[in-house]
């Protein structure tokens, strides 16, 4: 039991927050294992940055409790607070610092006492690849340098929760592929929270996945199980020389639709796929086969499903 | 952790060109208030041995210079104050400081202390001018002490209630013009006042430091700077908790 707790690190209940009459966030239940990335993914409105504000103190909730590593953030906001790390979805830099002089601030607002300051400074600049710019004012880096400095903030302390904003907006795909690489190096000993609206992101950093609609969590659960939802079980069917539409109800086949002259959309029994059957059909009546392929759901296709499922 | 922010508002404040603008241009006005006092008082000298109880040089160039020097300051404060906590949520960097583990009072108080040191420096520059007198005559330290802590503690005043308004919103300029704005309206009100004994006289900033600036260290004022600093912080953190409540 006690292991069970320690290994906990963010615990959210029936987490709401209301703006006026809108509620932003309404009863979202959220809970983070040691070592675990777990995405948030949703529509720009969706309620993930003010989940994330009050998850780090920003923002205090409308109602509901959150608990870091079994540390009360409501009650003890400064023993929560020491051990999250957050990077806001602009990066809170003071432009007349330099990156060194920004760090040392970070660190020692997070109370990073003075004989491991050195030594954390280097191994956060280490680690966000920040080492050539040391000496550089903040408002002189670019837009991708800019966020690491902004990430090497938030891990500057060690905290055990880090959580991040979008944090690959704005970048270029290389960037963007470092960031990644480094996030899921933070899983490792961190237990990371990002949001995003960018499917892939999703399934190349995370374990575990909250997908947030108008302020609510339609879906939580592993990557896995998101991806299978992904999967779809319609075909795309394209014959030149097609023939009648009841021709094609094959077996494990539930409905087939005529999308264009030569174009069909079969939805199938996932347990039967009808894709080879279909395939030596149109081989033996001379369909004339030109294209066959696997759907997948868009991210819009899984939201429409899931916020219909709701 | 308080002097941990401190520190930063000092290092932001020197990093951009306003704040030595702003020291530069008190002190330059501050020596011409200073040279051309001190050249009256050498030409009057002659008539004021014949007193039996001359003024000093003290009371006749020091006392005005340190006067001038708060209304000085009153308009520098706002310049300084309006970036406090009003360009932090202009650039977005609240969250640095609400994120980490500190607590309002704190980031209040750090604010506070930041600009409090920059106005002691202002002070401290315009007391060394003063004592450059020291070198060919006798000062009334006891005068001058009673004005130089009048200044900090009016400066104090300023700044608590800068740092108020800067709070109220996300535009530095907005916050500066209010400031000014509120600053000046208690030094008209003692002017507006009228009769003597009118209860307005209680609230004029300035008339507190009038004793002060006559070597009178009284009680009262020196209860009134130090309720209207705190009051003003206090609300100042009131205000940012209501942020973190109403979003």
């Amino acid at each position: 039991m006690a292991q069970e707790i320690s290994s906990t690190t963010v615990l959210a209940h029936q987490l709401s927050r209301w703006f006026g009459a809108r509620s932003a966030v309404l009863e979202l239940n959220l809970e983070l294992k040691k070592g675990e990335v777990l995405g948030f993914l949703g529509p720009n409105g969706a309620g993930k940055t003010t989940t994330m504000r009050m998850l780090t103190g920003n923002l205090a909730p409308s109602a509901g409790s959150i608990s870091i590593c079994g540390i009360d953030l409501l009650d003890q906001p400064k023993a929560a607070k020491q051990l999250i790390g957050y990077l806001p979805e602009d990066p809170p830099l003071y432009h007349e610092l330099n990156v060194d002089e920004y760090l040392a601030l970070a660190a020692r607002l997070h109370r990073v006492a003075k004989p491991e300051l050195k030594n954390n400074m280097e191994q956060a600049k280490q680690r966000c690849g920040l080492n050539e710019v040391s000496k550089q004012l903040i408002g002189s880096l670019s837009r991708g340098y800019q966020q690491r400095v902004g990430l090497a903030q938030a891990i500057i302390h060690n905290p055990e929760v880090v959580i991040l904003d979008e944090p690959t907006v704005g970048l270029d795909p290389i960037q963007m592929r470092e960031i990644r690489t480094l996030i899921r190096e933070l899983g490792g000993a961190h237990s990371v929270i990002l949001s995003t609206h960018i499917l892939p992101e999703v399934e190349s950093v995370c374990d575990r996945v909250i997908i947030m609609h108008q302020g609510k969590g339609v879906y939580s659960g592993s990557i896995n199980a998101l991806r299978e939802m992904r999967e779809g079980h319609s075909l795309q069917l394209g014959l030149r020389n097609p023939p009648q539409t009841a021709q094609l109800q094959m077996p494990g086949v539930i409905a087939v639709e005529k999308i264009a002259d030569t174009l069909f959309t079969i939805q199938f029994n996932p347990d039967a796929d009808p894709s080879e059957a279909l395939v030596k059909a149109a081989a033996a009546q001379g369909w004339e086969l030109y294209q066959i392929n696997r759907q997948r759901a868009n991210l819009e296709d899984v939201f429409v499903q899931l916020t219909q499922q709701e | 952790m308080v002097f941990t922010l401190a520190n930063k508002e000092l290092k932001s404040l020197f990093a951009a060109p306003l704040a030595w603008l702003i020291l530069a241009i008190v002190q330059l006005l501050l020596a011409w208030i200073f040279l051309s006092r001190l050249d009256t008082f050498l030409s009057l000298q002659p008539q004021l041995v014949q007193l039996t109880q001359p003024p000093g040089v003290t009371e006749m160039v020091l006392a005005p210079l340190f006067g001038s020097a708060a209304v000085l300051i009153m308009m520098a404060v706002p310049l300084l104050s309006m970036r406090l906590i009003a360009e932090e949520r202009r650039n977005q960097t609240m969250p640095l400081l609400l994120s980490a583990p500190l607590s309002m009072t704190e980031i209040v108080i750090g604010k506070f202390v930041g600009l409090m040191l920059f106005l002691a420096a202002l002070i401290g520059l315009s007391a060394l001018m003063a004592f450059s007198l020291y070198t060919g005559s006798a000062l009334d330290v006891g005068l001058l002490a009673g004005n130089l802590l009048g200044l900090l503690l009016l400066s104090a005043c300023f700044a608590a209630l800068g740092l108020y308004i800067s709070c109220l919103t996300s535009y530095p300029v907005l916050a500066a013009v209010g400031t000014l704005g509120a600053l000046l309206g208690f030094w008209v009100m003692d002017v507006a006042a009228g009769t003597p004994e009118s209860l307005l006289h209680w609230f004029s900033l300035l008339k507190h430091f009038e004793s002060f600036n006559r070597g009178l260290i009284d009680s009262a004022d020196l209860a009134f700077f130090l309720l209207f600093t705190l009051a003003f912080l206090a609300l100042a953190i009131r205000r940012l908790d209501a942020d973190r409540l109403r979003g």
